[in-house]
């Protein structure tokens, strides 16, 4: 009983915030709906028994992403009215794709549910052993099959960093930055000048 | 009970929640950006709930992987929106036809 309450209230804050991500008319409101979505999917995850996702779903979603999210909306200046133009006109169309897609879904379920289709069922090689928890039977096969796919992960995650700092790192042509070069190659005899002025005469500078 | 059947209706919502945003706002890419995220969620919590239900981890590493590029695509995607916004000062997609593709 208390799984199905939890259930349905994680599911229908997670559907009513997803919905209301495409609706705002502000954008920052939209981040901070989506937010909500990702915690109440989270939830969803942890009534199945998979903590460790739900907890990555937190932390790099709602600490990273979403906030990634909410610094840019803030940095640029947007009038975000003009780009609801638009909205209303293509309303139709896209409900009507819409409703499409999700028949198409829910027909795909039905099938399934009704014996339609085999998946065929899993060899038990990647079950989790008795009496550990998730995030250790997740760790012992991320570790040991899937080794090479979790190195891809890191290789992706370093070229996406390098390609965001080199897509919005720009020279300013007007700052004056330090020359290391220049400052290491200057010589005493090029910067200081040895004169002996005439009494009451002062120095030319 | 709570059965996958369940689950599949959710995220199933949730993904074609996810495609109307793309289509509604088709100016802001700020929110179809955000409409991804929704696809990808829907798909992680596909993945998750056949993982649980099936007893097989793979579907919970493939969630992990499905995140990582998630993440990398929001931070790229988000890295050319700010260089198109200093040159054009404005971030409406659909006039996007600079190099008449």
């Amino acid at each position: 009983m208390i799984q199905e309450i939890a259930f349905y209230l994680f599911a229908g804050l997670m559907l009513v915030a997803g919905a209301l991500v495409i609706l705002s008319r502000n954008p920052v409101h939209s981040v901070l709906w989506l937010i909500v979505a990702f915690f109440n999917a989270a939830g969803l995850m942890v009534l199945v028994g998979a903590e460790f996702i739900a907890m990555l779903l937190v932390i790099v979603y709602v600490g990273a992403v979403a906030v990634l999210f909410l610094f840019v909306v803030m940095m640029l200046d947007i009038d975000f009215a003009e780009l609801r133009a638009g909205f209303v006109r293509n309303f139709p169309l896209g409900l009507a794709l819409a409703a499409v897609l999700f028949v198409e879904l829910f027909v795909g379920l039905v099938v399934r549910s009704a014996g339609g289709l085999t998946l065929g069922t899993p060899d038990g090689s990647a079950a989790p052993s008795l009496g550990t928890t998730n995030t250790e039977a997740i760790g012992a096969l991320l570790y040991t099959r899937y080794i090479f796919l979790f190195e891809a992960a890191g290789i992706i995650l370093l070229v996406a960093m390098i390609g965001a700092i080199v897509l919005t790192h720009r020279q300013r042509p007007d700052s004056r930055g330090q020359n290391v070069s220049r400052q290491v190659a200057r010589r005493p005899q090029d910067a200081t000048r040895n004169v002996k002025p005439e009494v009451g005469k002062g120095v030319q500078l | 009970m709570i059965g996958i059947e369940h689950y599949l209706a959710v995220s199933s919502i949730l993904f074609v929640l996810g495609v109307l945003g793309i289509f509604l706002n088709r100016k802001n890419v700020i929110v179809i950006l955000m409409s991804i995220e929704l696809i990808l969620l829907a798909v992680n919590l596909n993945l998750v709930a056949f993982s649980a239900f099936l007893h097989d981890l793979t579907g919970q590493i493939f969630a992990m992987f499905v995140l990582t590029v998630a993440a990398g695509e929001a931070a790229i995607g988000l890295a050319i929106l700010v260089i198109y916004f200093r040159r054009r000062g404005t971030i409406a997609v659909d006039d996007v036809n600079r190099m008449k593709g």
